[in-house]
């Protein structure tokens, strides 16, 4: 009976040891990251998506590579640019970093964004940013399956609709882990910040 | 002969005058007045890829006098509308207004994340440099309308939302040379 609680607390003791040792050596390491870490979502873990040559896409042809994610469509004359010129400047920002970094423009708009639209404008801002689509059918669950919200406000004649929708840029980890959520507001150098501790080059 | 000059000069010189107080009255001084005039500075417009249909005009506005923008047009595009944007909760939000109120004196910005002049149904592709006429229609205070046209030079489409910030150099999808002067 003794000899059972001395073995049973020497189990908890190391069992202690243990969790101390695990917390001593775990908390330098957290990363701090300047947008929200969301790594324990169930959401937007993949996606089976169309580029422009129409080629199948999943989250997986990019594994090893910081994957960053967003939603918006080409008419857009403002919010879109301008994600994607932060994008570019990120790359730039990225310098050598940058050949590990996947910039995706998913449409909300598959009716105007053609994949020949598609094909031509997201390189107009880096020459490796991809525009990815799917069918106008399928366009609402992919934007719920990301928690993306979109609505079509209708304009003065039937092609001049404008969509209301979310413009927050997802972040992946190399391997292909949905870690971060980065705001409209956030500047190249948090989110050239962010990535390079994503990919290891940066530890904190 | 000669004696006739003063008469013909003197003549000549009524007959300018009372013109004059012809054209005053023809044209009250009150309208001439409240004409206002708007200072339109730094108009730019986005470049666009060649099946683009869509694109946003940007420009400072500052009026004497209070007066409403009301509508604007473009012969580049069959739609031009005054729109607002508005980032709220991380969601983009845009709808064209009627019309944007010009305080008297003070700077109004069309700028990315706020107004823009958004040119729908383009005729044709923007290329960078180009030069786009945009017309203004205002209306002053005695609901007496007017136009006045500006030309905006289409910058790069990657031009970042901050103009004053320098734009990303971007291996160019169009030609260096059509940069110059955008800024």
């Amino acid at each position: 009976m003794l000899k059972k609680l001395i073995s049973g607390m020497g189990a908890l003791a190391l069992t202690l040891g243990l969790l101390a040792g695990c917390d001593r050596t775990s908390a330098p390491t957290v990363p701090k990251f300047k947008a929200q870490d969301i790594h324990d979502v169930q959401f937007a873990q993949d996606f089976r998506l169309l580029d422009p040559t129409g080629k199948e896409r999943t989250l997986a042809d990019w594994r090893g590579k910081v994957v960053l994610l967003f939603f918006g469509y080409t008419q857009c004359p403002d919010v879109c640019p301008t994600a994607l010129s932060r994008a570019a400047a990120v790359m730039q920002l990225l310098g050598k970093d940058a050949e590990r970094v996947q910039v995706l423009f998913i449409t909300v708009d598959p009716e105007r964004d053609t994949p020949q639209i598609l094909a031509e404008y997201a390189p107009a801002f880096h020459p490796s940013f991809m525009g990815l689509y799917t069918t106008a059918e399928a366009t609402p669950q992919l934007a719920k399956d990301f928690r993306v919200f979109y609505r079509i406000n209708p304009g003065s004649t039937p092609t001049t609709y404008t969509i209301d929708h979310s413009v927050t840029t997802y972040a992946y980890d190399p391997e292909g882990r949905l870690r971060l959520a980065i705001g409209h507001d956030a500047s190249a150098e948090d989110v050239a910040h962010d990535i390079r501790l994503l990919l290891g080059t940066q530890t904190q | 002969m000669n004696k006739y000059v003063p008469i013909i000069a003197v003549a000549a010189l009524l007959n300018l005058f009372v013109s004059s107080l012809g054209y005053t009255q023809t044209n009250p001084p009150a309208d001439t007045y409240t004409k206002p005039q708007v200072s339109i500075t730094d108009p730019w417009v986005r470049a666009t890829i060649s099946q683009q249909k869509a694109t946003g005009a940007f420009m400072k506005l500052k009026s004497e006098a209070p007066v409403t923008l009301v509508g604007a047009s473009s012969p580049i595009a069959n739609v031009v509308e005054v729109h607002e944007m508005a980032t709220v909760d991380n969601v983009m939000k845009m709808r064209a207004i009627p019309h944007l109120p010009l305080p008297a004196g003070t700077v109004v910005e069309l700028k990315p994340g706020s107004y823009h002049i958004m040119l729908m149904e383009l005729k044709g592709p923007v290329a960078t440099g180009q030069k786009v006429p945009v017309t203004l229609i205002f209306e002053n205070a005695q609901k007496q309308r007017y136009e006045q046209t500006v030309e905006a030079e289409a910058r790069p489409l990657n031009t970042p939302a901050a103009s004053a910030v320098a734009p990303a150099t971007i291996p160019a999808t169009t030609p260096a040379p059509a940069h110059n002067g955008a800024h």
